[in-house]
C-alpha cells in the first residue's frame, strides 16, 4: 500500500463494494420498493376498497367491534386507516399469564365502512419488501445485524468513493456514451454525485436506527448496565399503568380525537391504544399520524384516563439529541412524503440501485478485459459472473414473481402469503441455477427479457384475474392500483430495453474491434 | 494493491488480514468507547447524551477504518487503533469512577 491515500482509498471502494455490493443490491431495491409499501399491498389486497372515510366513524366502529371480541384484553391498539393504507387495523393483547412475560397478540383488519371483518386474500403485501430490507428474512436479531452491518460497509465504500474521485463535481459533466467500460464508470459516478446527499442520509440514518442494537457500549455505561432504564426514560408513555382490578365503563373514544387535535396544531392522531380497557384505571394513548412531521418523534402522545376522560398527560417537546435522531428516522423511512416526494424517494432510491449495479459490472468489465482473448474465465470472475447476473436480473424476476404468486396462486389456499413469499425466494434460486449454466451475456439477456415480459404483463394479469384493470382504477381515480399497474409496465418498458442493448452490445463485441484505450491511471482503480 | 492475485506474496495477504481485522474489530472497539467518553462526559441529560453519543460512534468507526486502510503498514493501523482505544478508555474510566453522571 505504497500508492498514496488515494490509491489506498480507490482499493477500500473497490473491495467493500464488491464483497457487499450484491446483498446491498437487494437491500437498496427492496427498500425502494418498501416506500410504496401501502400501494403494493393495496394492490395486493384489491378486496379492501380505498376510500376516505372520518377518523370518528372508524373509531366507534373499531370501538364496537373491540368491545364486543376483546373486552377481557390488557391492551387495544387501534391504527386508524388513511389515505394509504385503507383498512381498520385492529390489535390486542391478552394479559401475560405470568408477570413479566409478553401477553398473545391477535390481529383483524375491518372494513372502515362496515365494521365487519375483511376477507381479503391472505397476503404480506409491501410490508414483505419492508421487513426483508432490513430483516433478509433471517430469524431476529441476525438479519438486522448483517443488514447494519452492510450500512456500514456502505458508509465507508461512499466515503471512499468520494476521496477516490477527486474531481468530483467534473466528473459529473463528463458522460462518454457508447464507450463500453467508461461508459458504465461515468454513469456510475455521474448517478453516485447526483443524489449524493440521497445516499449520504440513508446511510448514516439506517445506523442510526439499530444504534442501541449495534453500539450499546454508552447505554450500559451510563445506566450501570440497566438498558430498561435507558428505554423507559426515552419512551415514557411505555410505562403503563397497572390494572385497578375493579370495572369501570370506558368512555366512547371518538370524541377524544377532537380533544387531541387541540394539543396538536394541524396535527392528526394516527394510532391508539387503550391499556386496561373496562378496568377502572383505563388510559388512553393517542399517537401522532407519523405523515405529519419529518422528525419521527418517538412516544410522542397526548394520555387521557379511559373513564374520567381527564386529560392526563402530554409529551414534552424532544430535547435536540433525540429531535436530530428522530429526524434521521423519519428522513429514512420517508413517512411525511407526499406523492411528489414519495416518487423522488422512490427514483432516488433507484438510483442508489443502479450505482451499486454498475459498480458491480465495472469491476467484473475492468478484470475480464484481460481475459478477452484466450476466452477462458478465471473461476474467481465467473463467481463474480453468477453472483452478478442471479442478484440483479434474478431478483427483478424474483420481484415479479412474487406479484404473479399474488393472482396466480388460489385466494382460498393454506399458507398462501407464506407461498408468495415462497415463490420469490424459488424463483431467485432458479435465478442462479440458470446463471450457472449459461454463458454470461446469455444469461444476462435471457433474464432481463423474462423480467421484461412477466412486469410488461402485470396490467393483463391484473385484468384477467381480478375486475380492477387500468380501465376501471383509472376512470375511479384509484392511482395507487392504476399507478402500480403502470409502474409495471414502465419497469418491463427498461427491462426490455436493457435486454436489448445488452443483445447488441454482446453482437458488437464477437467481431473483433479497436484496441482498448489504455484508461488514466486514476481511474484504473475503481 | 491490485487484484493480481496469483503473484501476491503470502505477507502482502496476511498483511491486508491483519489490516481488515483492525478496521472491523478494532474500529468497532475505538467507535464503541467513543461514545462511552462523550456520553460520560457530555454536560447533558443522561438519556440524551447517551443518543448523542450512540450517533456520533459511526463517525468514529469510519475514521478508524479509513485510517486502517490509509496508514502505510498492518502495525501502523493497529498502533494507531490501540492507542486511541487506551486513551479513551482511560477517558471514560475516569469518568465512570469518579461517579460523574
Amino acid at each position: 500500500m505504497k500508492e498514496g491515500f488515494r490509491q489506498a482509498m480507490a482499493w477500500l471502494h473497490t473491495w467493500t463494494g464488491l464483497i457487499f455490493g450484491w446483498l446491498l443490491f437487494a437491500i437498496f431495491l427492496t427498500g425502494t420498493l418498501a416506500y410504496f409499501k401501502a400501494e403494493i399491498t393495496h394492490w395486493m389486497q384489491p378486496e379492501i376498497p380505498a376510500r376516505t372515510l372520518s377518523s370518528e366513524a372508524s373509531l366507534t366502529l373499531a370501538q364496537d367491534y373491540l368491545q364486543q371480541h376483546a373486552a377481557g384484553a390488557s391492551r387495544w391498539l387501534i391504527d386508524l386507516p388513511n389515505a394509504r393504507e385503507p383498512g381498520l387495523t385492529l390489535r390486542w393483547q391478552q394479559a401475560p399469564a405470568e408477570p413479566g412475560k409478553r401477553g398473545q397478540f391477535t390481529k383483524k383488519t375491518l372494513d372502515p365502512q362496515t365494521g365487519t371483518d375483511v376477507q381479503g386474500r391472505e397476503t404480506m403485501g409491501g410490508d414483505f419488501f419492508y421487513r426483508f430490507h432490513f430483516q433478509l428474512q433471517m430469524p431476529y436479531p441476525w438479519g438486522r445485524w448483517l443488514s447494519t452491518i452492510a450500512a456500514m460497509v456502505m458508509f465507508v465504500a461512499l466515503i471512499s468513493g468520494i476521496i477516490t474521485h477527486k474531481k468530483i463535481f467534473k466528473d459529473f459533466f463528463t458522460f462518454r456514451p457508447r464507450k463500453g467500460q467508461r461508459s458504465w464508470l461515468d454513469g456510475h459516478n455521474a448517478v453516485g454525485v447526483l443524489v449524493l446527499p440521497f445516499h449520504l442520509m440513508i446511510t448514516y440514518s439506517s445506523l442510526v436506527i439499530f444504534m442501541s442494537m449495534v453500539m450499546p457500549a454508552s447505554i450500559l455505561a451510563a445506566y450501570k448496565g440497566n438498558a430498561e432504564a435507558f428505554f423507559d426514560e426515552l419512551f415514557p408513555e411505555s410505562n403503563r399503568p397497572t390494572a385497578a382490578g375493579q370495572p369501570g365503563q370506558l368512555i366512547p373514544l371518538a370524541p377524544l380525537l377532537e380533544r387531541a387535535r387541540a394539543q396538536w396544531p394541524e396535527g392528526q392522531a394516527g394510532s391508539l391504544s387503550v391499556n386496561n380497557p373496562g378496568d377502572a384505571n383505563a388510559s388512553v394513548v393517542l399517537e401522532r399520524d407519523g405523515a405529519e412531521g419529518v422528525v419521527h418523534d418517538f412516544g410522542r402522545a397526548v394520555t387521557f384516563n379511559g373513564v374520567t376522560g381527564e386529560l392526563l398527560s402530554t409529551t414534552p417537546a424532544l430535547p435536540v439529541p433525540m429531535a436530530i435522531a428522530g429526524a434521521f428516522y423519519g428522513l429514512h423511512m420517508g413517512n411525511f412524503a407526499g406523492p411528489v416526494l414519495r416518487w423522488l424517494y422512490f427514483i432516488c432510491g433507484l438510483a442508489g440501485t443502479a450505482m451499486i449495479g454498475t459498480g458491480l459490472v465495472i469491476w467484473l468489465g475492468k478484470r475480464q478485459l484481460k481475459h478477452a482473448k484466450s476466452g477462458v474465465m478465471p473461476f474467481e470472475l465467473r463467481l463474480v459472473e453468477v453472483l452478478n447476473i442471479a442478484s440483479m436480473s434474478g431478483l427483478m424476476v424474483a420481484v415479479v414473481a412474487f406479484f404473479w404468486a399474488n393472482r396466480l396462486l388460489p385466494v382460498g389456499m393454506a399458507e398462501r402469503a407464506n407461498w408468495e413469499v415462497n415463490s420469490f425466494f424459488i424463483v431467485w434460486g432458479l435465478s442462479v441455477l440458470h446463471a450457472l449454466l449459461r454463458r454470461g451475456r446469455a444469461a444476462w439477456v435471457e433474464q432481463l427479457a423474462l423480467a421484461a415480459g412477466l412486469f410488461c404483463a402485470v396490467p393483463v394479469l391484473n385484468a384477467l384475474t381480478t375486475p380492477y384493470h387500468l380501465g376501471v382504477s383509472l376512470v375511479q381515480g384509484d392511482w395507487a392500483m392504476a399507478g402500480f399497474d403502470l409502474t409495471c409496465l414502465g419497469s418491463g418498458l427498461f427491462l426490455g430495453w436493457a435486454a436489448w442493448k445488452m443483445q447488441r452490445a454482446g453482437r458488437a463485441t464477437s467481431v473483433p474491434r479497436a484496441r482498448v484505450r489504455p484508461v488514466p491511471l486514476e481511474r484504473e482503480a475503481t | 494493491m491490485k487484484g493480481k492475485s496469483s503473484t501476491l506474496p503470502v505477507s502482502y495477504r496476511l498483511a491486508v488480514t491483519s489490516r481488515v481485522l483492525a478496521a472491523v474489530l478494532g474500529g468497532y472497539v475505538v467507535a464503541a468507547l467513543a461514545s462511552v467518553s462523550l456520553t460520560l462526559w457530555l454536560p447533558m441529560a443522561r438519556a440524551e447524551a447517551v443518543v448523542t453519543g450512540m450517533m456520533t460512534s459511526f463517525l468514529a468507526y469510519l475514521v478508524a477504518v479509513l485510517w486502517c486502510f490509509a496508514c502505510r503498514s498492518a502495525w501502523q493501523a493497529w498502533f494507531g487503533l490501540i492507542v486511541p482505544s487506551v486513551v479513551l478508555a482511560a477517558i471514560s474510566g475516569l469518568a465512570y469512577w469518579a461517579g460523574h453522571p
